[in-house]
Parts: C-alpha cells; structure tokens; sequence
C-alpha cells in the first residue's frame, strides 16, 4: 500500500504539481505588476484627474469591482472573440486578473493619495520642489506606505484566484491537479496536495509581505496587520 | 443586433438563477455566521490552545483558493466519508466555512472595539461571563458587525459563480449553458455581470436599512 | 539699505469674497516686519502669495528688483528656494527623520552632493538646537521641536527672505519660548523676515515694523511703539487695547 502511494506521488503527482505550480506563478507574477500599476493609474485618475478622466476611472472601478472574476475572465476568453480579439488562455487570464486586481487597488491607492494632507505638498512646493519632484519624494513615499497594507491582501487574493485561470483552460496548478484526479481518482490526495501549495504559496507571500512592511514602517506610518 | 432575440429568450432563463444563487449566498452567510460566531468569541476569550486551533481553521479556510476546496470536498471528503451530497449543499457549506473564517475575522474586530467598561459593567452586575458575552457585548458587536457582513455579502454574491464548476444552477452556470448554445457569449456575459452588480447594489442597500434600524441612538 | 523684496497690489478672491484687496509692501534687507490683524484679515493668504503656494489673481512680487513669473516652472521653483516658509502647521514631511528633511531641499532641489548636503543640514539642525534629534521622526518630536526643525529645513537654503506664518499658534503656551528663541537669533543674525504673529509683545521687541491688516487691506503700519501705543487709526488702536488684555504689554 504505501510503496503504491509513494509511486504514485513520484510518478503522478509531484511533476504536475511542480508543472502546475510554476504555470501559477507565470500567472500570479505578471498580473500582481500589472494590476498594481493598473491600479495606480486608476487610483491617481480619480484623485487628480480632470473631470472626464475621474468619471471614466470610477466607471472602471465600479464594473470591474461588481462583475464577479469568473464572469469577467469568460468576457475576456469567450466573448472577446466576437469583437475579433482572439486571446490564448493565459493571455484572457493575465488580462482578466489584472483589470480586475487592479480595479481593487485603486481603492487602496485612492485612499493612500487622499489621506495625504495639504500642508506637506505645500511644504515641498515651499522648498522649491518641482510637481514631478514633489510627488517622488513626498507624495509616493507616503502613499506607498499607506496603501500598502491593502494592496498586499490584494495580492494574496491574486493567488487564490488565480486558480480561476482553470476554468477559461489555462492548465495550472489546479487544472493539473484536477487532470491527475480524474485519471487516478484519488480527489482527496490531489486537492489536498495542490491546496497545500497554494498555503504555502500565500503564507510565503504573507511572510514577505510582513517583511516588507516592517522594513517600511517609520514612527507615525506603524502597519497594523491581523 | 443578431443578439437581441436570443437575450429575450435566453435572459429569462439566466435571470431564474437568480434565487440558486441568492439561496446559495444566504446559505453561505448563515454557515459562516454559525462557525464565525463561536470562533471570534474563542479568539477573544478563549484559553491559549483554543486561540491556536481557530488560528489554523482560519489560516487553511483564507490560503486555500474555493475552486480548490470545491473540489476537494465534491470530489473527495465528502465520497470519502461516504456522504452523497449535492453539488448545492457542499457549494453551500464550503463557501460557508470559508465565510465563517473570514466572518470570525469581522466579528473579531467587533467584539474588541466594544468598549472595556462593558464586560466589566455586565460582572459587576453579577453576570458570569457566559450572560456576559450573550447579553451585553454580542448585541453590541453585531451591531457593529453590519458594515463587515455588507462586505461579506458582496464578496460570497461574486464568489458563488465559481460554483457553477461543481454545476450549481445558478445565473453564471445558466449564463454559460445560453451562451455555448446560441454563441452569443459576450452579450449574455455582460448581462449576468449587471445582474451581479444589480444583486450587489440591492444587498448592501437592503444590510444599509438594516444598520439604521438596528442603530441604537448616540452610539456610534 | 536697498529693496529685496517688493508686493505690488497684490488680490485675491475666493468665489465671490475678495480675500487681499490690492496690497503692497517692500522689504529692505534685513528688516523684519510683522503683521497683524484679526483672523480673517488676508495675513496668511498675503504671505502664500509671496511665495506663490496661493496664486494672485493680479499683482506682481519683485526679488531684488526681478519680477517673478510665476507661469515659468523653474524660474518659480528657483524663487522659492530663496524664500523660505515657515508654515503654522510646520508641514515636516512625516516620512522623514529631522535631518532627512533638512537634507532633501539640499540634495534633491540644490543638487547639493549627499555629503556635503548632511554636514550642511547638521549644521542648520545644532543651530536651532536639535543635534541630538536629528534621527527622530516628526511623530515623534514635540510641536516645538518640529517648528525648529521647519525652520532649520528652510535656513538650509539659505533664502533671502523668510515668511513666517503664525509659527507659535499651533503650539502649547510652554513651547513658544523655544521657537521665539530660535526667531530671535535669526533676527540678530540679520535675516530679513514678514512674520505674521498674535504675540504681541514678541513682535513689539522684534519687529522693525508692524504691518496691522484687516479686511485684506493694510489699514495702518509703522515702527511698533506707534502703532501699538499711539496709532491714529481706531481700528488699530481697538485691535491693540484687545491684543494687550492678553498681556500684550511688556
């Protein structure tokens, strides 16, 4: 019994979840950068945008925000086509993942930017600071301190949905979790196993996150995590 | 404009998944409810060890991604245990175990910013610490609690068209049945989306009446 | 002495309320003037303009006989390096240690290279006291403390001109002294400065001359025995006999 277990961890599972894992991460990566800077963008539009340029960014926020990942990610895979945009499934998952993560962080950047007071970018114009100097060296060091407690929750969302790129057939770690399942049967080993990689995937990713923020903390920007 | 006549018949269709789904989320919640209550209080007064094992039921039911516990529990717990359950019920208890981690996390940051003074009101009284809690502080943090469910809701609403994996008749499952057959899938995507943005407005909308009509005058 | 810095009817109107109704100073170098007036009399709106954090809407400032344009970027950045700001709310940039921002004017505006930049700001930061702060974070200085720190960050550009705006208001009554200590020296040093300030008798002692200012117009100014004792305008004189209840009079 037990060599068969272990033949079959060796022989089965084990290559597709190292084959899995490392489609997950083609996946996480691109659009965690991407997203924030999609986020970023937005977050700035609706804070310093003209009129038209905040309205179009709340409109983003507000769609991508309220469709459901899933829906979202077979808009890109299935209804794209329609309009002539063919997309591979990794392709309408980076894409999907991204618009939608970045839609969330925008809320974090959003509320970092405004929580920003009036007196220290007055203060940097006062020492003659320039728009683009004052924003690099005031603004975003502020800001990406204060956002940054929401934008990493985002970013471990990001993991776990990620699993989604399954369902539009991009072949990651669940989708080969779940192509050796079927063809062995053994449901209960297999999730496990691939949920076990995703735990560690979002308690490193946890951990990095804390040390980051305890790199970042100053006296008067202290993170409170739970 | 091919696509107007199938969304007249095919909408209705979709629109009918609406009650799977909204009994799927109400489901989830009052699972979560049931499993987050209890785990927030034992975060808060519980001895040590207890704290320790709550720390771990959150840790697996936050890290591990739905589709994955879908699965794990369709396909393997539940077989395994012998138990032949719909692909409903388990859509319901797994979104509610994870509903119940992250509800013991809201109920949690509840029950401790109800003021100090409270607890120690309630045993002045005489209270044990049982009436306590029930009597004194729970009415208070469930209070609080309303914002952190408005949330919950949303979030379970958007996370129950995953389990349409699992083939739960809800309005993603339906919205994909129309769309493969009639293979107009962006109209009728779009469609399930506002759908989901429409249940969402009138969730938070309704949890939002209820907050007012729960407040209790002065308290913040 | 000649003119350094020069307000000629300078306006501003928020919607339909004119805030600064057309007012013109100059400074000499060196000379220290003080404003005063009620809350509400356009003092605070005056000195941002100066250095143009609010933007006239009609008016013109000259430094040393230059008019400033303010619609040229660099030539308004540069202008405001040689006037410094002293804010009521002293605005440290919250990410920074004491030095970092006294040094960041230095090394990111002036291009100042980093060395000589900290020995610079050291310096600037032992003079008004604060050596052994440099390391701390505002939030973790005293409202004097960080008031000294806004002063050294602005002296580290060596301006020509300081505007200083209500620097003590923000403070609790046993934390002024310090920072009227550190205004004090400025002023023997021969730094030339527009202050507006509520204390009267610290004005009284400094000021060469006092500016009083109500209703965004200069309603009377002159050398501050005459304006405080013997000014011919009732308003002034009313606003001074308030001012001095509050133990005004030295």
């Amino acid at each position: 019994m037990i060599p068969d277990e272990l033949f079959f961890l060796y022989r089965d599972l084990a290559p597709a979840l190292i084959r899995g894992a490392a489609v997950s991460v083609r996946l996480i990566l691109p659009s965690a950068v991407l997203g924030f800077a999609c986020g970023v963008l937005a977050g700035s539009c609706r804070v310093y945008g003209f009129s038209l340029l905040r309205w179009a960014a709340e409109a983003y926020v507000a769609v991508f925000r309220g469709f459901p990942l899933l829906v979202q990610l077979y808009i890109w895979y299935f209804g794209m086509p329609r309009l002539g945009l063919y997309l591979t499934p990794y392709e309408a998952a980076v894409l999907g993942f991204t618009l939608c993560s970045g839609a969330y962080h925008s809320e974090y950047i959003r509320g970092a930017l405004l929580s920003i007071k009036r007196g220290q970018i007055l203060a940097a114009q006062a020492i003659g600071m320039s728009r683009l100097q004052t924003l690099r060296h005031i603004i975003l060091p502020q800001a990406v301190r204060r956002a940054l407690p929401g934008c990493g929750n985002e970013w471990i969302y990001l993991i776990k949905y990620s699993s989604l790129a399954y369902m539009v057939t991009c072949i990651e770690l669940t989708g080969e979790g779940k192509i050796v399942a079927s063809s062995t049967f053994k449901y209960t080993e297999v999730f496990a196993a691939v949920g076990f990689v995703y735990l560690l995937f979002v308690t490193l990713a946890t951990w990095i996150l804390k040390g980051l923020e305890k790199r970042l903390t100053l006296p008067g920007f202290e993170f409170h995590r739970v | 404009m091919d696509f107007i006549p199938v969304l007249k018949e095919g909408l209705p269709y979709v629109f009918k998944g609406t009650w799977v789904t909204l009994v799927v989320v109400a489901g989830a919640l009052a699972v979560g409810l049931s499993i987050g209550l209890p785990l927030a209080v034992g975060t808060v007064y519980g001895p040590r060890w207890l704290r320790r094992l709550i720390d771990l039921y959150v840790w697996f039911f936050r890290g591990v991604p739905l589709l994955v516990l879908l699965f794990l529990f369709y396909f393997g717990i539940f077989p395994f245990l012998g138990l032949d359950l719909s692909a409903f019920v388990v859509a319901v208890i797994v979104l509610g175990c994870i509903s119940g981690a992250y509800q013991s996390q809201i109920l949690r940051g509840a029950i401790l910013s109800v003021p100090e003074g409270q607890m120690k009101a309630a045993r002045a009284v005489g209270m044990s610490d049982l009436q306590a809690i029930g009597l004194i502080i729970l009415p208070q943090a469930l209070r609080l609690a309303i914002p952190g469910w408005s949330n919950e809701y949303a979030i379970l609403l958007k996370d129950s068209a995953v389990t349409y994996a699992l083939g739960v008749a809800e309005i993603m499952a339906r919205a994909h049945h129309v769309a493969s057959r009639t293979y107009q899938h962006l109209p009728i995507y779009i469609s399930a989306g506002v759908l989901f943005m429409g249940l969402t407005y009138v969730g938070t909308r309704l949890l939002a009446v209820l907050h007012k009509k729960v407040r209790i005058k002065g308290y913040a | 002495m000649e003119t350094i810095l020069q307000v000629r009817e300078i306006r501003k109107r928020y919607g339909n309320k004119e805030i600064v109704k057309g007012v013109s100073l100059s400074v000499r170098r060196g000379e220290i003037k003080v404003l005063i007036g009620p809350s509400g009399a356009g003092k605070s709106t005056l000195l941002q303009m100066i250095n143009f954090l609010v933007f006239p809407d009609d008016g013109d400032v000259f430094l040393e006989g230059r008019r400033i344009d303010p619609g040229r970027k660099r030539e308004l950045c540069a202008y405001r390096q040689q006037v410094g700001m002293i804010f009521q709310e002293f605005n440290l940039f919250d990410h920074l240690t004491a030095l970092g921002n006294v040094e960041i004017g230095l090394v990111r505006v002036k291009k100042m290279d980093k060395k000589a930049a900290r020995l610079r700001a050291m310096a600037e930061l032992e003079r008004v006291g604060l050596g052994d702060h440099a390391g701390k974070y505002p939030a973790e200085l005293s409202g004097g403390q960080k008031q000294r720190v806004s002063i050294a960050r602005a002296l580290a550009l060596d301006p020509k001109v300081m505007l200083l705006d209500e620097p003590t208001s923000a403070l609790d009554p046993e934390l002024i002294g310090e920072v009227h200590a550190v205004i004090r020296e400025l002023g023997a040093s021969g730094m030339t400065m527009i202050m507006a300030t509520h204390q009267i008798s610290f004005a009284r002692a400094l000021a060469h001359e006092m500016i009083f200012m109500e209703d965004g117009r200069i309603v009377e100014q002159g050398p501050p025995d005459i304006i405080l004792d013997e000014a011919r305008c009732a308003r002034t004189r009313e606003f001074c006999a308030k001012i001095g209840e509050l133990g005004g009079r030295p």
